[in-house]
């Protein structure tokens, strides 16, 4: 199963992530309410749990919402903000926008794949630690090139710094575990 | 000064009366505008912009979605509009699949057609280098992403006039498709397979499967005796794919062109339309005298019985359990007729001749079989029909007319109508007087029932007892009429459903044309083929009457229900997904909660939380694997629990507790000793 990969210990109050992610589900639902126009801010909340839309709950909202998982599935796939696939732990989102293309956004970009050993189309790496994606513009041009990891903004890339980065990241993950 | 209430169009003065949209307008006034995405049953869309106009002062305009004003000056073809019209379809054929010479659709393509008629003859952009893969996982249908224009007409058909949603739009920018959920196959889903999405699919996008190629061998196989059997609603369809008007009555030149193509018997579906007739108004009594499982639903219409059975598992138990007359065609021809002629079920090949794509997928149905052989082996549309006749080269029009082959070919009014929304309640409302009184009805016309609304009633007095009927056709209007009941509502005693928007005339197997006119010409013809038959009630079919007599005893008997008559069962809504919720180290008990539709509404995830709750405090969760999953096909008795193999059924947040203790701490209990 997909999920198989994001499986956390049993945490002390004898419940299983399962169940406390499907739990928080019904809570979104209930709490936004079951109508048409609550699925975009339904799904969004959901994405934040799972940190992707598994099909199963796609079909459970639907369900719950009272419309076809087609129109589900299809709101889902429409908004670039939605992902069916899990995401990594870490979203290392690589700016290619016209000012960061032309400052080498993608020597950077290589630099990343090939620091987190990502080959051909793949974005994510089979521990689910890292998702890597490009982006249209984040919107910070004159910090050209720019990444972003999760919610932090990194200006001034370069494919030395990129090593650097996720050296750091890997300790403060080594720390969490 | 009073403005006048009027627009100008071409040049032409034209009053304004109300009309919603500038296209309307045109069509009155005889100026055909083309379109792809505007169908007067479905919602607007203006997605696909072949309707543009120009307005002055306005510029470039969809007609579809523009409202006339007074005052305003319209061009249809200016050379502006000309000019975009013709790059709107330089467009659509860019992201076309054009292998015009082997698609199914070559000659009724509606993209082929305005390609052609308004001098298309360069498309100035690539083609798509990318073949998306087709869908041909139905019984019914094959979906060709490659030849779809995004027109959307499928997705509003599916969602607005069946209920249902099948389809839908799924990525964006030149990503998008219309897909089922997932990208799951059409056999995946909840597809009811009516095919109404094939019938308005202006390209060859979604098709009919075309299994001509099947009759061929069948035909050629001379171990096979291949019968055939023609439903009601194919003579008068048929004529128009051979430039007869709709409506005109073919039967005597269907059965020419059946014969002369090779067929050994030729005989007619409505001779068991009768006999459904004849089992379903003794259920029907059965049921009203006892007072139970009422309304009684009709059960001929298979895209209704799968619609049932996806959303509707509540009134599963009022279907009538009487198979659909195709069915109960080939299980007599395979269970007795084979037996008079000293054959085998299997060396007996049934072909039939359907107006219907869901027929396909009842007849591939497990449990409609004869020792292991099929009673239908076979579904040919008319479409297909008319596909072999053209093949083998017979000039339709100068066949002469030949009847029907006996024992399967006597008919009478009863069983012809039935390919008409309606046809089967006035049918049975023929019978059902005559079966109770032991009088025949006086009245044997039932205008109420007749005709094209959505839903028509009509309230019949039979031995001083008030039977209200209804009939619907298009599933949405099934769905709303299903809600009205469980809310208390509607009250009806018996109840015609059929998908097709105007029963089976209106059939995805038909040949391809939209609009009412036509649906409503080919009703007219089985009504008067109905007013000139001989004899006009089921129930005296002398033929019908040698059946009982010889093979099934009387009706309802314990050889017509093994013969005529079936079982249903719900079905999820997408198959294979479930919820992991607890997943043990080492599990011995599976165990899955039913979160479909029936059993939510029920109150199965309150049953789910408390569940969850209870093996906390146990501490079982190691020994145990907990789903949620989408449908355990129980859906009447919600909420569902299953644990291992066994389905326990109405498990609510009160019983929980004990069921817990009973079926899984024991089974842990005696699984640890």
């Amino acid at each position: 199963m997909k999920q198989e990969g994001i499986i956390e210990a049993q945490k002390g109050d004898g419940r299983t992530t399962y169940q406390r992610k499907f739990e928080k589900v019904n809570e979104i639902i209930a709490r936004l309410g079951r109508s048409r126009s609550a699925l975009v801010p339904i799904l969004q909340e959901v994405q934040e749990e799972y940190r992707y839309l598994p099909e199963e709950i796609l079909t459970y909202v639907a369900t719950a919402l009272g419309l076809s998982p087609a129109s589900v599935y299809g709101v889902a796939t429409f908004y670039a903000q939605f992902s069916l696939e899990p995401k990594g732990k870490y979203v290392i989102k690589v700016c290619d926008g016209t000012a960061c293309h032309v400052r080498g956004s993608n020597p950077v970009l290589e630099a990343i794949k090939k620091r987190v050993n990502l080959q051909g189309n793949k974005k994510t790496t089979d521990n689910l630690r890292y998702t890597v994606e490009t982006v249209s513009c984040l919107g910070a041009c004159g910090l050209a090139p720019v990444i972003m990891i999760n919610d932090k903004v990194y200006g001034q890339m370069t494919p030395e710094a990129i090593n650097i980065i996720i050296d750091e990241l890997e300790k403060e993950d080594a720390a969490d575990e | 000064m009073e403005q006048k209430n009027t627009v100008l169009i071409d040049g032409l003065e034209v009053e304004l009366n109300g009309e919603k949209n500038i296209l309307e307008l045109t069509r009155k006034i005889g100026i055909d505008i083309p379109t792809f995405c505007y169908h007067s049953e479905l919602s607007l869309y203006g997605a696909c912009r072949m309707c543009v106009v120009e307005v002055e002062g306005r510029g470039i305009m969809a007609s579809c979605s523009t409202p006339p004003v007074p005052g305003m000056k319209i061009l249809t073809n200016s050379p502006r509009v000309q000019r975009v019209r013709r790059t709107v379809l330089e467009l659509l054929l860019a992201n076309h699949d054009r292998e015009c010479t082997t698609c199914d659709r070559n000659g009724s393509c509606k993209l082929q057609d305005l390609s052609n008629r308004f001098g298309v003859k360069k498309i100035r952009f690539g083609e798509r280098d990318v073949k998306l893969p087709l869908d041909e996982s139905s019984y019914s249908l094959v979906r060709d992403p490659n030849k779809c224009i995004l027109c959307g007409d499928c997705v509003r058909m599916c969602a607005e006039v069946q209920g249902i949603g099948v389809l839908d739009f799924a990525g964006r920018g030149s990503e998008t498709v219309v897909v089922p959920a997932f990208k799951k196959g059409l056999a995946e889903v909840e597809c009811v397979n009516c095919g109404q999405c094939a019938a308005v699919c202006p390209t060859a996008a979604i098709v009919v499967k075309d299994e001509t190629d099947r009759a061929w061998a069948a035909l050629n196989d001379p171990t096979k005796t291949v019968v055939v059997q023609v439903a009601p609603a194919v003579r008068v369809a048929l004529g128009e794919e051979f430039g007869l008007p709709p409506g005109e009555i073919v039967t005597g030149k269907v059965v020419a062109a059946l014969k002369r193509l090779g067929f050994d018997k030729v005989f007619d579906t409505s001779i068991a339309a009768d006999l459904t007739v004849i089992e379903e108004t003794h259920e029907f009594i059965k049921r009203l005298q006892k007072g139970e499982r009422l309304p009684q639903f009709t059960s001929c219409c298979p895209g209704w019985v799968k619609f049932a059975e996806h959303n509707a598992a509540d009134f599963l138990k009022n279907l009538s359990s009487c198979r659909s007359p195709q069915q109960m065609f080939g299980s007599l021809v395979k269970k007795y007729w084979a037996k008079d002629l000293g054959k085998k079920p299997e060396e007996i090949f049934v072909v039939s001749i359907m107006p219907c794509t869901a027929k396909k997928f009842e007849a591939a149905l497990p449990h409609m079989t004869t020792d292991g052989a099929p009673d239908v082996d076979l579904v040919l549309t008319t479409q297909e029909l008319a596909r072999m006749i053209r093949e083998a080269g017979l000039v339709f029009d100068q066949l002469d007319v030949e009847s029907f082959d006996t024992p399967f070919g006597f008919t009478t009014g009863a069983g012809v109508i039935f390919g008409a929304t309606g046809g089967v309640a006035e049918a049975v409302l023929r019978a059902a007087h005559e079966f109770v009184t032991g009088r025949p009805v006086e009245q044997i016309n039932f205008e109420a029932v007749r005709g094209f609304d959505g839903r028509k009633e009509a309230t019949v007095e039979i031995d001083g007892q008030e039977i209200k009927v209804a009939v619907v056709h298009g599933l949405a209007n099934a769905k709303k009429l299903l809600e009205e009941i469980r809310e208390g509502k509607a009250d009806y005693q018996i109840i015609e459903v059929m998908a097709c928007p105007g029963g089976c005339v209106g059939g995805a197997g038909q040949p391809i044309s939209t609009g009412w006119e036509t649906k409503k010409q080919r009703a007219k013809g089985l009504y008067n083929a109905d007013k000139l038959s001989q004899i006009r009630k089921a129930q005296d079919n002398p033929m019908v009457a040698k059946f009982y007599e010889r093979w099934l005893k009387e009706p309802n008997s314990a050889a017509a229900h093994e013969a005529l008559h079936t079982t249903y069962s719900n079905r999820e809504r997408i198959s294979g997904e479930e919820i992991k919720l607890i997943a043990g180290d080492q599990p011995k008990v599976e165990i899955a909660v039913c979160v479909g539709t029936c059993c939510y509404l029920n109150g199965s995830y309150d049953t789910l939380q408390k569940l969850m709750a209870l093996t906390a405090d146990e501490q079982v969760q190691d020994r145990i694997n907990l789903h949620a999953t989408f449908c355990l096909e129980q859906c009447e008795q919600g909420p569902v629990i299953k644990v291992d193999d066994e389905i326990i059924n109405g498990v609510t947040p009160e019983t929980v507790e004990a069921f817990f203790k009973d079926k899984i701490l024991k089974k842990l209990n005696a699984a640890g000793e």
